[in-house]
């Protein structure tokens, strides 16, 4: 018999996932990979889930975006479509073999800038409804001007989508990328209650951020499972007995 | 009032309803139920009538079509993948094609429509509330037809025309020891599933039986009601 699709929250693994979520220039990516480090050198199995779906599907997405071609339902559907692909092979397989799975961005992005874009909040929701909900979700909090400072500068030239050139909000790139992120603050903002997303204040400095993550996530990780052989104290203790044979 | 509605309250953002002033007709049915030949026919019989027709379908989207046909190649996507690709596909036709066309005035005649889409994805274990959802977005047509057809005269048919294809025996279920049977099994499984939209879906079902005038005939009774000029038919009346 064909199994029945397990929905939003109601996946049973072994493993636990962890996210972040908020805006470019939020620090967000630092923060997980900060994550990761302490995490592993605690001896937990971690797996870092990157965009790295299909090359078929991130084709699709990467042509459409490059020929215009996106409408903001296409541009929904063909996200949703990569997305899946990452749950069906870089989510789901480690969760199950008891892993501590991280991300950078969720669903969560994707009801942001969805809704910034026009689409209908009710209908993007059900769209990702095959989505294993989190373990924990982290929301950097970050003013606008704060973020566009720290990524202005440091980066190339904005991107049509990104910026949300589409919705035509400005013909001024810059302008119309401040405007579409504001839309999209203000959705994660309206997340933090729906979703219990757990809100860090990101003009605070990296580690004391850091900190505030570590002392949430360590109470989370009940059961998690850890690498046997422990580096760097299993080599040297081998190393003893190998000196006294 | 537009004549127009989505399944879901919200539907496709940016589209005004009541620019559409043509008029959709789908054909649904499984593999092999000979749709394509009475979409011909109706294509035919409508201009001769003095209507535009475009006819969709057959062709993919310019955004999802060729990554979609490498990936029923490669095999390598999950079903739920395959869904939402798919549904990106009928997306695009749909704002691309269908609706600049309905715009214009035209007859939309479309070969399938979201219910095989829907069908696929709820033998592979969709859950029935979600794959509604993910379409709510589709306009209601004017008119569903559905060919329906039995398990054993589609088999006939299909050895006779094309063979059994991987994706038509459902191999990527497991459901058979070989292709037949797998096949077999697929087959009536989507046969369920068309038959629990019809009634949900407001299809005109229509036996399909070797006399192609016959089913034809009923083709064209099904869609007559939507060509009626109201002027016209008081015309008539008098």
């Amino acid at each position: 018999m064909t199994p029945i699709m397990k929905m939003y929250g109601k996946h049973r693994f072994p493993g636990k996932l962890f996210i972040v979520e908020g805006i470019d220039g939020s620090g967000k990516s630092t923060q997980i990979a900060l994550l990761q480090k302490w995490l592993e050198s605690e001896g937990y199995v971690t797996f870092f889930s990157e965009w790295n779906s299909s090359p078929l599907v991130r084709g699709v997405t990467r042509r459409g975006k490059k020929k215009r071609m996106l409408t903001p339902t296409t541009f929904s559907l063909i996200h949703a479509t990569d997305f899946a692909d990452r749950t069906e092979h870089h989510i789901m397989p480690p969760l199950k073999s008891g892993a501590l799975v991280l991300a950078d961005r969720y669903i969560y992005t994707a009801f942001a800038r969805d809704v910034a874009r026009g689409v209908d909040a009710r209908w993007v929701r059900s769209l990702y409804q095959f989505a294993v909900k989190p373990t924990l979700g982290f929301y950097f909090r970050i003013s606008l001007d704060e973020a566009m400072k720290r990524i202005l500068g440091g980066r190339d030239a904005l991107k049509y989508y990104e910026a949300g050139m589409d919705l035509r909000l400005s013909d001024d790139i810059e302008e119309s990328f401040r405007l579409f992120q504001s839309r999209i603050i203000d959705e994660y903002e309206k997340m933090v209650a729906e979703f219990a997303l757990i809100v860090i204040d990101a003009s605070l400095s990296i580690e004391e951020q850091q900190a505030q993550m570590r002392q949430i996530v360590s109470e989370a990780l009940t059961g998690a499972k850890k690498i046997r052989i422990r580096k760097w104290l299993d080599l040297s203790s081998m190393v003893q007995r190998d000196s006294r044979m | 009032m537009a004549r127009f509605e989505f399944y879901g309250a919200k539907g496709l953002p940016d589209v005004n309803l009541d620019e559409l002033k043509g008029k959709l007709i789908v054909i649904e049915g499984t593999d092999g139920v000979g749709r394509s030949t009475h979409i011909g026919l109706l294509k035919r019989w409508l201009e001769n009538n003095g209507h535009a027709v475009l006819d969709t379908g057959m062709t993919r989207s310019a955004l999802a079509g060729e990554g979609l046909k490498a990936a029923k190649e490669g095999h390598t996507l999950g079903w739920i993948t395959m869904t939402l690709f798919y549904a990106t596909d009928f997306a695009d036709r749909l704002e691309n094609e269908m609706i600049p066309a309905l715009r214009a005035g035209f007859i939309v005649l479309t070969d399938r429509y979201i219910f095989s889409l829907m069908a696929r994805a709820l033998v592979r274990g969709a859950d029935p509330e979600w794959i509604r959802q993910v379409y709510e977005f589709a306009l209601k047509p004017d008119v569903i037809i559905y060919l329906r057809v039995k398990i054993e005269d589609l088999i006939t048919r299909v050895i006779q025309n094309v063979g059994f294809n991987y994706w038509e025996s459902g191999m990527d279920l497991h459901l058979g020891e070989d292709m037949y049977e797998s096949f077999v099994e697929y087959q009536s499984r989507l046969l369920r599933e068309f038959d629990n939209m019809a009634g949900q879906y407001n299809f005109q079902v229509i036996e399909t039986s070797p006399s192609i005038e016959e089913v034809f005939e009923q083709v064209k009774r099904s869609v007559e009601p939507l060509l009626q000029l109201p002027h016209l038919r008081s015309r008539v009346g008098t």
